[in-house]
């Protein structure tokens, strides 16, 4: 590589632009990234960063705009061109081959051989150990990848883009989940590779570890570029600010409601490793927000809440009755009802039909003498399909070929359809499009008024703030902070959910959970 | 703000299907089966020597009463995506446990049966609780108890066999509706049994919860635990109900021809299956209905038959079916093919919803291409 460094950057995006379907995900990314510097990469859960980064992985084609690596013009169709070009992509959680060694996976396809295409283990050794000598760690290069630390899996990844030689390394939230100590082995290794003159990418939640490590952070929004800042010049509020900057109130048709008597009441629940002694509660005709960040536990604790997963200790009381765990039929009959995450996976049985997938929770009751028929079965279904105002040709038509948002109301038809006291729905909006984000939180806003306790996870801020009467912040697994409507503002959630500066409680819970992971 | 929701009713509504009656009857995997089996039979018919005659149809019922029978819990088996090869295996031990009970120990054959469908049950609820609640897949673990069950029945009677059945029971299997050359005196009266399991199993797969959550677990197994399906329950009860099924059929089969062995029914299981995937239930689970997979057995049936009484060794009649078996798979997924390709270029197929204001038409078709 010529010296020219200063000049050209190595990585240049602009206006690169990415839909899935009608899902725009990135509508103008841009990401310029210089030699021998660590670039922060910010946003909030879906501003278009994974996607940007899928592109620059060659996981991802970008539909228009452009990109240049070390100043060509470059058009990756596969990760295995961008790697080749000398591009490295470290994910939160690392792949590796659990049952080859770490050698054998630094060298994976490309082993050292000796005459006769044998595999030359020895000089594989001795590279891995160089490597490893390099990066100052110590970790035998013949013990196999089964049981390794994810900081450990991590340094075999960034061992393995050295012995290809990147130029550039992009490091999906590698801190996720590490501890203290291993986060700071990992600054250390980036800042020696900053330093022999390779491109970094860093992205992060941890607003604290971006000023700790990082040189320039670019902030993205809703799928669009906002600004590129050098980190010297900034404050970690000017940042967040950037992140979340926008007008909320108006979006959301809340309607103010009387908050009744206390439905849900979660108490010192606890799942070992995921989250640790969560308590709040929901009372009829309140929608209370889960906020936090991808990651930090929601799903978990509402799977656990509906009893999808046990947990280890506390207590999930439905109208002052105990609910016993792990038993989804019995939360269903006590009258929770759960809109999972992943419609496609989870909410729906996606390749049967309309009718037979909202009649799925109602279908004992639609027995005669114990037999059903399709036709109760789409008599009992039409009404809440009308309710919910599906777009559909008939009944008898897969989920699978509606568009997302139709088949969301499909989901929330099919839960609904119990006439449930508690809603739990999890990401009610996610990759649906704007006009059906509108109509379900209008659907949201009158389930409240008309007295049903909503819980409702959301990544999207906005959402969160304009929707629910309290939000609960969830971080590492922990409740961290809990708001009023009018206590509630982008900044106030957004560091009580990436314990930046301000919070005490966060600050002081964070470093337990580092202490305990350590 | 008034309520949305309750303005909204009677806002709209839905036909309960897209397609006409005949489409939906017509246009099936199931359908196409039964139109090849009466054209089978008709050919049959009118080429084949003796095909028409009663006797010959009574043999093909006695021939095929066994598979059809497994084949019916087979079905759900497969529906849920598991599979049980371990059938033909609890048929050899039901039928040596018959002849031990009754010949060795004594007992009356009807007291002998329900035993033999009790160790049947149980073979079914070990297999059950293994892909179940164990969460072990099914091809392994049925693959071990095929060895299994068999490995006891052969230790058990070793290299004889018991044939000390009483008359009136190898005889009343054997039994016609009517006797004399009449068309009817082709129908044995196990046939009634038959029939009977038909419409419980017919009444359980499409017309009862416990049939729905059977086709949810096949097509997607996380979703119906969302939805409150016992998944791992549903799979002992199938797996329990194809073990109870292959010994009533392992009784049938020491009883017809008189003969307790070790080696009974020997890869039947193969057969079943067979019949089950011909009938146009998928391997991969969530699709099929029981109608397909009665006419998959009958033509299995109908075609051993006629290429018998043709004098055709049985290797070819094996040759015939197993290609009929990869012929029939291979057409599913080149339907699913063209039908994909249908959905993808004539945009009315699926329902008619208005572009996403968010997104700008002119890169539609980029991204479908590249994704």
């Amino acid at each position: 590589m010529s010296a020219d460094s200063g000049t050209a950057p190595v990585l240049e995006l602009r206006d690169v632009t990415k839909n899935f379907g009608p899902v725009a995900a990135l509508r103008s990314g841009r990401l310029e990234v210089e030699a021998g510097s660590i670039h922060a990469f910010l946003g909030e859960n879906g501003a278009g960063k994974s996607t940007l980064v899928k592109v620059v992985a060659g996981v991802h084609r970008r539909d228009s705009g452009v990109f240049r690596f070390q100043g060509n013009d470059v058009d990756f169709s596969s990760t295995a061109e961008s790697k080749d070009a000398g591009i490295a992509v470290i994910y939160q959680e690392p792949t590796l081959f659990p049952h080859l060694s770490v050698m054998e996976n630094i060298f994976m396809g490309r082993q050292p051989t000796k005459s006769g295409r044998r595999i030359d283990y020895a000089r594989m050794y001795a590279e891995a150990q160089a490597l490893f000598t390099r990066l100052g760690v110590a970790i035998d290069p013949r013990r196999t990848a089964d049981g390794l630390s994810i900081a450990d899996q991590q340094v075999i990844e960034i061992a393995k883009a050295m012995s290809l030689d990147a130029t550039l390394l992009v490091m999906d939230e590698p801190t996720a989940a590490l501890s203290g100590v291993e986060v700071e082995r990992l600054f250390t290794i980036a800042r020696a590779l900053r330093d022999e003159g390779r491109a970094l990418v860093f992205i992060s939640h941890r607003i604290d570890e971006v000023f700790d490590l990082c040189d320039t952070v670019t902030v993205m929004r809703d799928g669009e570029y906002v600004d590129t800042r050098q980190i010297a010049e900034v404050t970690p509020d000017q940042v967040v600010a950037l992140m979340v900057g926008r007008e909320v109130s108006d979006l959301f048709p809340k309607t103010e409601t009387e908050a009744g008597d206390v439905v849900l009441e979660v108490e010192g629940l606890s799942s070992l490793g995921t989250f640790h002694d969560v308590s709040f509660s929901v009372r009829a005709g309140e929608i209370v927000g889960l906020a936090g960040l991808v990651g930090a536990g929601r799903s978990e604790i509402a799977r656990a809440v509906f009893g999808i997963d046990g947990y280890d200790a506390g207590s999930v009381r439905l109208s002052g009755k105990r609910i016993p765990p792990r038993r989804p039929t019995a939360s269903i009959r006590a009258g929770m009802a759960l809109v999972p995450e992943d419609r496609r996976q989870q909410g729906l049985v996606i390749d049967q039909s309309v009718a037979r997938n909202i009649a799925a929770l109602i279908r004992t009751r639609l027995t005669r003498l114990g037999l059903i028929t399709s036709r109760a079965e789409n008599k009992a279904v039409a009404p809440w399909a009308a309710k919910l105002e599906v777009k559909t040709n008939a009944l008898d038509m897969d989920a699978s070929t509606m568009s997302g948002g139709n088949q969301q109301k499909v989901a929330i038809a099919k839960w609904l359809s119990t006439e449930p006291r508690l809603l739990i729905i999890d990401e009610p909006t996610r990759g649906i499009d704007v006009g059906t984000k509108s109509e379900v939180h209008r659907l949201l806003s009158d389930l409240a008024a008309q007295g049903m306790a909503v819980l409702m996870i959301s990544s999207e801020l906005p959402e969160v703030l304009g929707m629910a009467d309290r939000v609960v912040v969830v971080c590492e697994g922990r409740v961290t902070a809990e708001f009023d409507r009018s206590e509630a503002t982008p900044e106030t959630v957004m560091h009580a959910a990436t314990h930046v500066g301000g919070h005490e409680a966060g600050a002081t819970l964070a470093e337990g959970v580092e202490e305990v992971t350590a | 703000m008034t309520s949305t929701i309750e303005s909204a009713v009677d806002a709209r509504t839905y036909a309960a299907y897209s397609r006409p009656l005949w489409w939906r009857v017509v246009m099936t995997r199931e359908f196409a089966m039964i139109v090849l089996l009466g054209l089978v039979y008709l050919i049959a018919r009118g080429g084949v020597e003796n095909f028409d005659s009663p006797l010959t149809l009574y043999y093909l019922f006695l021939d095929i009463t066994p598979i059809l029978l497994i084949a019916l819990p087979m079905t759900l088996v497969i529906i849920t995506g598991e599979i049980d090869l371990s059938v033909a295996s609890v048929m050899g031990l039901s039928s040596v446990l018959v002849g031990i009970f009754h010949a060795q120990l004594g007992l009356s054959i009807p007291l002998a049966a329900v035993l033999a469908l009790v160790a049947g049950l149980v073979c079914g609820a070990f297999n059950g609780f293994l892909v179940g609640y164990v969460g072990l897949p099914s091809l392994a673990v049925t693959i071990g108890s095929l060895a299994l069950f068999r490995g006891i029945a052969v230790g058990l009677l070793g290299t004889e066999a018991i044939t000390d059945f009483p008359d009136r029971w190898t005889d009343l299997v054997k039994e016609r509706f009517v006797e004399g050359p009449s068309f009817w005196s082709g129908f044995p009266l196990v046939l009634a049994v038959v029939l009977v399991l038909i419409v419980v199993f017919v009444l359980l797969l499409h017309f009862t919860p416990f049939g729905r959550g059977v086709f949810e677990i096949g097509l997607n197994d996380q979703a119906a635990a969302f939805s409150g399906v016992d998944v791992a329950r549903t799979k002992l009860t199938l797996f329990m109900l194809t073990g109870v099924v292959s010994a009533l059929a392992g009784i049938y089969f020491a009883l017809r021809y008189g003969s307790a062995r070790g080696d009974n029914a020997e890869f039947l299981e193969l057969q079943v299956i067979a019949a089950v995937l011909l009938g146009g239930v998928s391997i991969f689970g969530g699709r099929g209905a029981l109608h397909g997979v009665i006419a998959g057995v009958l033509l299995i049936g109908v075609l051993s038959s006629a290429l018998r009484l043709e004098s055709i060794s049985s290797n070819v009649i094996n040759i015939v079916i197993g290609v009929l078996l990869v012929l029939s798979v291979i057409s599913s997924s080149l339907l699913g093919w063209v039908s994909g390709l249908r959905r993808g270029s004539t945009p009315s197929v699926p329902p008619s919803n208005p572009p996403d204001p968010g997104t700008s038409p002119g890169n539609t078709g980029t991204s479908s291409a590249s994704s």
